[in-house]
């Protein structure tokens, strides 16, 4: 039997991470990852978690210790935030591409500057495009969950993988959570198979050059590989669900019936998203909110079966792309709903950046301006609660 | 004890880089590498970084490795080694696998004195079980010959040029091995593969300590040094020979010369073989000389030889 315990987000990662059993930790401290990797040591020190942990002296040797570990077979973890991703920058590209299942947490934090150690989503948004399949949860049973489904969904695609909380709401937040047993946690994910490794037996060349002649058709097998990992990610959540009676799909739909504007969001403001939502339907308006669990790959067919018959969807973005025609999650959405019939209007809003709260006003004016892009079509993106 | 290679007789004909590389002719880094790899045995795991020996070895569908060989990126190998080494010793602990392996990283001075350095400081600190081996080639050779920190005092390289304002190269390399050692680790030494029983020897006792180890290579480039490609090995000996490359190792932070040189050659001679130093004034050789006589007297070699 599992038990119920009172811990932060961060420690839900580190709890999943030592029932995974991971035999590889580098990590580099940041705000406001910390107290996953303190935990982990805190682990590996008593002796609860048989592992070896690489104190690095830079995110950059972080990822990279992770890549040259997990290729020897070993099940590896590091956890960063930031600028500590943005640093890893170069080497994420690689631990795709060279097949690496690493998972990793990132707590989102704003990229300076100016330098800010509160949430928004410009550090994992900066890496979207590197090969990782990104995970983004909403709190730390989740965050518990999602970390657990991460190492499976990382190992049967030969990807790394990376689960997003949102910094201090989600990671430093002390919530119920209920942990599973050790022994079941095992079960569902049993030591990584020590096949296609680095070994003494073969002599095999790894981070090869590949010439024009043989890069694309290389590169193209990292592509082909996160498009496969889409119906992983789906049996991976429905085992979860069967062993432990939780499951989260890719899009989570909430009070859509009969609704004609919805946001569109990520991460731990679905909370609030789903609270106006609930007043606002008293007072007769017809919202609903849509929750984005996977960013990459970005789920195309669960959107569009979500926002059908919706007339207007508004696209909460934490994140900006300067001089862009629109904002990360915006241009997603707007892509992936682009050739759907009856499309709906698509209105853009950039909010809580640099951990500015959103508050409640914020989702009515969210909610209103969708429900009046649903009348006159979407205007241009609003920057909410941005002071004169 | 390490083994130790006193003649051909105690070296292993087996090549574990294959031949058919696309290094230069006249490459002393591919030499370095064949002993390095004599030394070391099959159960090892090679990292490179970027750079002209990653570059010349691994172009796909080729490999002229016969050991398992990584390269992740220019700046990480020290960490990547760490990475592999320390994951083997765990699987091994956990019992989810017996193999055992050296890890050795093998850069050159761009990936080690310069983008690398902080990562190699990392893992020497920590204290993880690497041989990390730098091989000298004294400039950015694989992009062209551009200087680093490692470049002497002097060099023309295309981006130290002489002109009417430079002399070439304005600063003398760093001291790699005074580096490695202030991080307290067991075993550092120089080598040059003009003296392959020395440099094999000298690996067999980096892989054989516990901890982290480095070895600093010297390694002539006939490409970027503006030399001719047979003159590698010697040019490797003249630089011994002076006393500009001493050959020493540190044992647990005790220094002894390796190779003693009792009577030295004028730097001149090994400046003059190399187009790099073809501009160098009187002044400026000058001063090399009395770089040579100070490590000459530093590490206790023999005073220079009578000029007639």
């Amino acid at each position: 039997m599992g038990r119920r315990v009172g811990i932060s987000g961060n420690y839900a990662v580190a709890y999943a991470v030592k029932m995974a059993d991971v035999d590889m930790i580098a990590a580099y401290p940041i705000t406001p990852q910390t107290t996953i990797v303190e935990k982990l040591s805190e682990f590996v020190a008593n002796g609860e978690l048989d592992a070896s942990y690489m104190n690095v002296e830079s995110e950059h040797s972080a990822i990279s210790a992770c890549v040259g570990a997990s290729l020897t077979g070993a099940r590896v973890f590091t956890a960063t935030s930031s600028q500590g991703l943005a640093l890893m920058h170069e080497i994420l590209f690689m631990a795709s591409a060279l097949r690496t299942p690493i998972v990793m947490a990132n707590v989102n934090r704003a990229l300076s500057a100016p330098l800010n150690i509160w949430n928004d989503h410009s550090d994992a948004m900066a890496q979207r495009d590197a090969g990782w399949i990104q995970l983004w949860v909403r709190s730390a049973q989740e965050a518990f969950d999602t970390t657990v489904e991460a190492f499976k969904i990382a190992e049967e695609s030969r990807l790394p993988v990376m689960v997003n909380l949102d910094g201090f709401i989600v990671s430093h937040m002390y919530e119920p959570v209920e942990l599973p047993d050790e022994e079941e946690v095992k079960k569902f994910i049993p030591s990584r198979p020590l096949e296609n490794r680095i070994s003494t037996k073969s002599a095999h060349a790894v981070g090869v050059v590949g010439p024009p002649e043989y890069y694309y058709e290389m590169k193209y097998q990292a592509i082909d590989a996160i498009e496969k990992s889409r119906v992983k990610i789906k049996e991976i959540d429905r085992e979860f669900n069967s062993r432990f009676g939780k499951s989260y799909g890719e899009v989570e739909a909430y009070g859509m019936d009969g609704a004609d504007a919805a946001l569109i969001v990520m991460g731990s403001i679905f909370g609030s998203a789903k609270e106006v939502a609930n007043s606002l339907r008293e007072e007769g308006k017809k919202v609903g909110v849509i929750s984005l669990r996977v960013f990459r790959p970005f789920p195309i067919q669960e959107l569009r079966k979500a926002v059908e018959g919706i007339k207007a969807v508004g696209v909460v973005d934490r994140a900006t792309t300067p001089g862009g025609v629109g904002n990360p999650l915006y241009n997603e959405i707007a892509t992936a709903l682009y050739d759907m019939p009856d499309r709906p209007a698509i209105q853009g809003f950039v909010a809580g950046l640099g951990g500015r709260d959103i508050r409640q006003d914020d989702f009515r004016l969210m909610y209103s301006a969708t429900e009046k892009a649903a009348r006159e079509g979407a205007g241009r993106c609003m920057y909410v609660g941005l002071r004169e | 004890m390490s083994k130790v290679f006193k003649s051909v007789k105690d070296v292993p004909k087996e090549e574990l880089l294959a031949p058919g590389h696309r290094l230069c002719a006249g490459c002393a880094a591919g030499t370095a590498v064949r002993q390095i790899l004599k030394a070391s045995g099959r159960d090892t795991v090679v990292v490179s970084p970027t750079g002209c020996l990653e570059v010349s070895t691994s172009y796909f569908p080729q490999s002229a490795w016969r050991v398992p060989w990584v390269h992740v990126a220019f700046e990480n190998a020290a960490a990547v080694a760490s990475g592999i080494s320390n994951a083997l010793k765990t699987l091994q602990r956990k019992g989810k696998s017996v193999e055992k392996a050296d890890v050795i990283a093998i850069g050159g001075d761009g990936g080690t004195f310069d983008i690398g350095l902080q990562s190699l400081s990392g893992a020497l600190e920590r204290g993880d079980d690497i041989l990390y081996i730098c091989y000298d080639n004294e400039a950015y050779m694989n992009t062209g010959i551009q200087r680093s920190s490692a470049t002497p005092f002097g060099a023309a390289t295309t981006t130290s040029p002489p002109g009417k304002r430079s002399i070439g190269q304005r600063t003398e390399k760093k001291d790699l091995v005074g580096i490695a050692i202030a991080h307290g680790i067991p075993y550092a030494a120089t080598a040059c593969p003009s003296y392959p029983f020395d440099l094999m020897n000298k690996v067999r006792r980096g892989l054989d300590v516990d901890g982290p180890a480095l070895i600093h290579v010297l390694a002539p480039c006939p490409t970027g040094w503006r030399t001719d490609t047979s003159d590698s090995i010697e040019l490797g000996k003249l630089a011994v020979l002076t006393g500009l490359w001493p050959l020493y190792e540190v044992v647990n932070g005790e220094v002894k010369l390796t190779v003693q040189v009792p009577r030295r050659e004028p730097v001149t001679k090994y400046l003059k073989a190399q187009g790099r130093f073809r501009h160098l004034d009187e002044d400026t050789v000058k001063k090399i000389q009395e770089k040579a006589d100070r490590l000459a007297k530093r590490f206790g070699m023999g005073p220079l030889r009578e000029q007639q």
